[in-house]
């Protein structure tokens, strides 16, 4: 790993302060993916902005129709919190299914949607309720927040603040994870509204996670097995590698769906 | 370099450290605290793992910086002076253990694990487990180790 400059704060200021002066600069939640990565000599910053002792980013609230999770909520804290399992059993139980428990303790909400690994579970719970990103300047849609590959629609002086859920009638998220890191090589997350169906998909496409619009509208027709068994994931950019080719991934998608139908009939 | 104050198996320390020095390398380089491993460098194994406030965290995906002003407990601190912890007690009279590499962070992880699960089955310890790698693959006896202490 290459040295740098770390930064403790206190406050969101502070990370703004020093988000300006300085370029080159990332922002350290828990580290369950920066570590590694800077590790690996793939990241270099020349700053490090330690954020997880700001206080105002740790809190999960309950808003009667949703629930607030702050960005340093770690995974652990999620799926134990007594809102989410009450709230969003699936939410809770999405949280339980990342990493393994050591990083469970460390990892947070805002690391993994700012990440946006392709293979992530949380931006797939981001865009199936609804969810609305609060930074430090705005609020962004989900379905607006997560733009492709590790991308997003942060800007370099930006850093997410918490994430506000819908709370669905009723939900459900399956994964096929990779034996070895868990991280989904099929997700998929179904979230049924009273006026809405919506299901997103996590470890498939190579653009990142993505909502399955044609299952959505089958869905909505009415939610069964027969109507989501009639539709099929093309493997047309479905990623293709060591752990499953294009084809075999679009077939986990499909299965997955049908496992989260099944969970919620 | 940065000076950090780490409480480590209750004991106050303060120390110089560079920012890129990874947790586990300040116990066992600067602190001389070896118990903690080094399995595979990778966020994988769970060899390294260390308690920070009271929970499992790997000691080698942790900048030594993060810890500051925190509490630290390595395997090398849950003993009772010359009287085991109910958990090494268990690994020894179950042989929980072959090679003996993964076993301070596969007792560091035990003891997570019944801290935070009331009700503990077979099926639920060897979940929990997902994070700690036995390379002999000496998992029966690693299992059979945490239900008994479990039920201690």
């Amino acid at each position: 790993m290459y040295n740098f400059i770390y930064e403790k704060v206190n406050t969101i200021q502070e990370v703004e302060k020093l988000l300006s002066e300085n370029e080159e600069t990332k922002i350290l939640a828990g580290g369950q993916t920066l570590i590694p990565t800077m590790k690996q000599r793939l990241a270099s910053p020349s700053t490090l902005i330690d954020i997880s002792g700001i206080d105002e980013l740790n809190f999960i609230n309950d808003n009667g129709n949703s629930v607030t999770i702050g960005s340093t909520v770690t995974h652990n804290e999620v799926s134990s919190s007594d809102i989410i399992m009450k709230k969003i059993p699936s939410l809770a139980s999405l949280a339980e299914g990342i990493g393994d428990p050591h990083v469970r303790n460390m990892g947070t909400i805002g690391g993994s949607i700012a990440n946006n690994d392709p293979t992530a579970d949380y931006p797939t719970a981001c865009l199936s309720l609804n969810a609305k990103i609060k930074t430090n300047n705005r609020e962004i849609n989900a379905e607006d927040f997560f733009i492709g590959l590790f991308e997003t629609a942060l800007e370099e002086n930006e850093i997410v603040v918490s994430v506000e859920f819908n709370i669905p009638k009723k939900s459900s998220y399956m994964k096929f994870p990779n034996p070895a890191s868990r991280y989904a090589m099929a997700g998929v997350y179904l979230s049924v509204f009273d006026d809405a169906v919506n299901v997103a998909v996590t470890g498939a496409s190579e653009n990142g996670v993505f909502k399955w619009t044609e299952m959505e509208e089958a869905l909505s027709i009415n939610l069964s097995l027969e109507n989501a068994k009639n539709i099929k994931l093309s493997s047309d950019g479905v990623m293709s590698d060591i752990h499953a080719d294009s084809a075999y991934r679009a077939n986990l998608v499909d299965i997955m769906a049908l496992r989260a139908v099944e969970n919620l009939i | 370099m940065p000076t950090v104050n780490i409480n480590v198996n209750g004991q106050d320390l303060s120390a110089e450290v560079e920012e890129r020095q990874l947790l586990v390398h300040f116990l066992r380089d600067d602190m001389d605290l070896t118990g903690t491993h080094v399995g595979c460098d990778t966020s994988q194994c769970g060899a390294c793992v260390v308690h920070l406030e009271g929970k499992a965290v790997k000691s080698c995906t942790m900048l030594a910086v993060q810890a500051n002003g925190k509490n630290i407990t390595t395997i090398e601190g849950v003993a009772d002076g010359d009287n085991l912890h109910p958990v090494q007690e268990a690994f020894r009279d179950h042989h929980g253990l072959q090679c003996g590499f993964c076993t301070p962070g596969m007792i560091m992880a035990a003891i997570d694990i019944i801290n935070r699960k009331p009700n503990l089955d077979e099926k639920i310890v060897r979940e929990e487990l997902e994070g700690n790698l036995c390379r002999c693959t000496g998992y029966q006896n690693i299992v059979k180790s945490i239900l008994a202490a479990a039920n201690k």
